[in-house]
């Protein structure tokens, strides 16, 4: 009878741990939408902040977080699949592996101020870049290589066997196995992995406090050439993205609607990153469909 | 890659190779090396950037010590934090203690409220939890994971600090609220990895427990969470690294005083927090500057350590 009471009790725990869980989420989004969506109408959406007034918005700190995003998944993306490519298909067990999973490891754990500082260093200051877009999407690409390799690399390696052998028993090289066979069958895994990846970098804001920089020029929308220093597209600008904008306005801004602002962003970013997380879903769950014909 | 032909059989492609140049018969020999090495060049960068960032931080971090001669203990364990007082009052002081013992509860306060949870909440979701209930918190566990982090400072500062400062007093941004944050932050993280250590144990262990006749209870606490142990250990590192590494959610809700606390409402700083407010107003090769790279160094040095215990508890805990 005892233990009996005793199960019966944990259980209750187990139930209401994961409850709390649900209620802590709850919160926390509830809150976030919620006093985000009062603040968030189409001016908001599409004006510049403003320095002093109240009324600014968060058009081109949307615009350039969407845009570093951009340039740093074209980098990570070509990178991130060769070498999760090797770590599945060719890396034979030794040294070299060994330490390449260490590598591997050690900038996924890497604290993001330090990645940040990283970049301070290599990629401001080396380069003479200064504070820009070209920077932060460098720094965010050390942040995301690690994460890419692995996702291309499980992918991979969930690529049923007989696949691949039977790719190589009607004469293919290894190479063209990999090309023709084994990545398409991984797509969907390699999709919905890169998705997910996105929605973090998306939110990612203290390795691009100094890298990509806490400012953003006056920019011209219409002005796409990409060596004017107003152009919206143009790398070597300094770009603060949406999440860096919530932080410095709690920190270092002097308009009068703060509040307003930073629930404004918050919510934004908040929706953005659960619609990357939702369309991972829906879109992994859709390719495999095609794929496997089921 | 492949671009000059669309066929997908290779025995088609063999009939082609009479028709086309020396281009394709090159590439047809030699494409399996040409992919091996390029995928190996790619793997290759990534512990390039890895040495360089090691060799970087520390070369910056160390020459606090190096150059401007302060010795390391004065900074690990010295509160005199003097970094632009001139040297007839005494010389710049970098002691950077307070720092690091802010860092230190921070990240230990956090995980000891979110690793009880976070492990109810695994087992709860390997099982207990039917299939309803799984569906409606891996999810939600997902999104918890890709909430930024400045949005949790946010909270923490527009809904956290608030409260505390109304109903405990004080002002509110206090290591309370730091660490508060914190755990919900890290929840995650310790909750996925210890979930797959539960799931990856052996089903027989379970069935062999209760066929004894043990309660489910016993069975998670005598049976599957010792069993399980390496695992769960190994997600509580990850999530206490990810504490201490973390900047700006902690910085925006602890107030950032450079001085020892006494009490748990009591604002603090924090390495990162340092870092992060002071980075970008300190002249490089000045003192003060040195101090916060050694500060980063500090920290990749926590960093690698906490990685060095993961590697240790995962190899002993290979089930025998």
């Amino acid at each position: 009878m005892n233990q009996r009471l005793a199960d019966k009790l944990a259980t209750m725990m187990f139930w209401s741990g994961a409850a709390l869980v649900l209620i802590i989420l709850g919160v926390l989004v509830g809150y976030i939408l919620y006093h985000g969506f009062q603040s968030i109408d189409y001016a908001f959406l599409t004006k510049p902040p403003l320095t002093s007034a109240a009324g600014g918005g968060v058009g081109p700190q949307i615009f350039n977080s969407f845009y570093l995003l951009f340039l740093s998944m074209m980098i990570t993306i070509p990178i991130g699949l060769l070498a999760g490519i090797y770590m599945a298909e060719y890396a034979q067990p030794g040294k070299v592996t060994e330490i390449i999973r260490l590598s591997i490891e050690t900038l996924t754990s890497l604290p993001s101020i330090v990645v940040g500082l990283f970049g301070l260093l290599i990629f401001v200051n080396m380069t003479g870049w200064g504070y820009s877009l070209a920077s932060g999407a460098l720094a965010l690409t050390v942040f995301n290589l690690p994460m890419m390799v692995r996702i291309v690399e499980e992918s991979i390696a969930n690529v049923p066997n007989s696949l691949r052998e039977s790719s190589l028993a009607l004469g293919a090289t290894r190479w063209q196995t990999i090309w023709r066979v084994v990545l398409p069958a991984a797509f969907p895994g390699f999709v919905t992995g890169t998705i997910i990846i996105s929605g973090r970098v998306f939110g990612e804001a203290a390795a691009l406090l100094y890298t990509a920089g806490m400012s953003s020029p006056a920019l011209n929308f219409h002005d796409f050439n990409p060596t004017s220093p107003s152009s919206p597209i143009n790398p070597f600008r300094p770009a603060e993205t949406l999440a860096v904008h919530i932080w410095k306005v709690n920190s270092e801004a002097m308009i009068p609607d703060i509040r307003r602002v930073a629930d404004g962003s918050a919510a934004v970013l908040v929706f953005i990153v659960m619609l990357f997380n939702l369309s991972a879903r829906w879109l992994g769950r859709i390719i495999y469909k095609r794929f496997t014909a089921s | 890659m492949g671009k000059t032909d669309n066929n997908k059989s290779p025995i088609v492609l063999k009939s082609r190779e009479n028709e086309t140049g020396a281009a394709w018969r090159i590439w047809k020999k030699y494409n399996d090396i040409f992919g091996k090495n390029i995928t190996m060049f790619c793997a290759l960068v990534v512990i390039f950037i890895t040495v360089s960032i090691v060799i970087f931080i520390s070369a910056k971090g160390l020459s606090t010590f190096v150059k401007d001669g302060i010795s390391p203990l004065h900074f690990l364990f010295s509160t005199q934090w003097w970094p632009d007082r001139p040297l007839e009052e005494g010389g710049p002081l970098v002691g950077s203690f307070a720092f690091i013992v802010g860092s230190l509860i921070i990240s230990l306060l956090a995980v000891l409220v979110s690793a009880p949870l976070s492990i109810i909440v695994a087992v709860f979701m390997v099982e207990i939890a039917e299939n309803w209930a799984y569906k409606v918190l891996q999810p939600a566990i997902e999104i918890l994971a890709g909430i930024p982090s400045v949005v949790y400072g946010y909270v923490g500062l527009s809904l956290l600090v608030p409260f505390i400062r109304e109903s405990m007093g004080g002002s509110g941004f206090s290591i309370l609220a730091g660490f508060l944050v914190l755990s919900v932050m890290i929840l995650p993280t310790v909750i996925s990895v210890s979930a797959d250590a539960l799931r990856s144990l052996p089903g027989e262990w379970k069935e062999a427990a209760l066929a004894l006749g043990s309660t489910r209870w016993q069975t998670i606490r005598l049976v599957l969470v010792p069993a399980a142990r390496s695992g769960l250990i190994t997600g509580v590192i990850l999530g206490l690294s990810r504490a201490f590494g973390e900047a700006l959610a902690v910085q925006m809700v602890i107030g950032n005083t450079r001085k020892l606390p006494t009490s748990i409402l009591d604002p603090i700083i924090t390495l990162t927090s340092a870092i992060t407010m002071d980075m970008g107003y300190t002249v490089t090769g000045h003192l003060w500057n040195n101090a916060l790279w050694s500060m980063a160094l500090l920290l990749l040095t926590m960093s690698l350590f906490f990685i060095t215990l993961i590697r240790f508890f995962s190899r002993k805990g290979v089930v025998q």
